[in-house]
């Protein structure tokens, strides 16, 4: 699904990854977070990404497989000049955010893998086991 | 996300439900800040029980108001918190520095 990077489409985006992810055998505290880290990725998307402009696209994917769940957060905003730097626990642009978004997701997700271009935008992809 | 301010004593209470995430952060932020700077003195109680989620833009607000607390030898606690969310305080480290209590009394206790 595509949608623009306003901020009430940070809870759509939970609201969605959360009723797919609810189809597959995850508990509750997976299922927590699998939305918190959808949230951090999307938020990163408006707030980095487009600097929290309205009119750019994000484009949220999820792919449920049999042994995991995937989902794709990518957008074509200003991109990431050092993805290892913004993965670092303490690294934040803005003081008010703790810099734990790619925390979050790293810590809550099975897989993360980060691809950014300077100027053309950031693909996030993540992956959540499913329990068999 | 619904926000309660109430003040007694030199306790400032401030009951928080709903969501707390980029879209809302904004406005947790002036309703802490405008609270704070009207009872200077008071310390704060956050009451986290009516919140069903949390992401890194809600622990923002709450790490950068203990930051203004602390230089002014002011205290904050926590209660209330779902399970759900004490887990993200935890992961946070905000549990290693801000109290988290599981009720109201029990926080309260500590600020006496």
């Amino acid at each position: 699904m595509e949608f623009t990077s306003v901020p009430d489409n940070v809870a759509l985006a939970r609201v969605t990854v959360a009723s797919m992810a609810a189809q597959s055998d995850l508990t509750l505290n997976d299922l927590e977070e699998v939305k918190v880290a959808v949230s951090e990725a999307v938020s990163n998307a408006i707030i980095h990404g487009y600097e929290t402009s309205p009119d750019g696209q994000i484009n949220l994917e999820i792919n449920r497989y049999e042994e995991f769940l995937e989902i794709v957060v990518q957008d074509e905003g200003k991109g990431i000049e050092d993805v290892q730097q913004a993965m670092e626990p303490t690294y934040s642009s803005d003081p008010e955010r703790m810099g734990l978004g790619f925390v979050f997701m790293q810590s809550f997700m099975d897989g993360l893998d980060v691809k950014s271009e300077p100027g053309r935008g950031t693909l996030v992809h993540m992956l959540k086991k499913l329990s068999k | 996300m619904n926000l309660k301010v109430k003040h007694y004593g030199n306790t400032l209470k401030v009951s928080v439900s709903g969501e707390l995430d980029m879209k809302v952060a904004e406005r947790f932020r002036q309703v802490l800040d405008r609270g704070l700077e009207q009872h200077p003195d008071s310390n704060l109680l956050l009451d986290l029980s009516g919140v069903s989620f949390i992401d890194s833009s809600g622990l923002g607000v709450i790490l950068g108001r203990y930051k203004k607390l602390i230089k002014d030898g002011r205290v904050m606690v926590i209660s209330g918190a779902r399970p759900v969310v004490e887990r993200i305080l935890e992961l946070s480290g905000i549990m290693k520095i801000i109290g988290v209590y599981p009720t109201e009394s029990d926080a309260l206790s500590q600020l006496s």
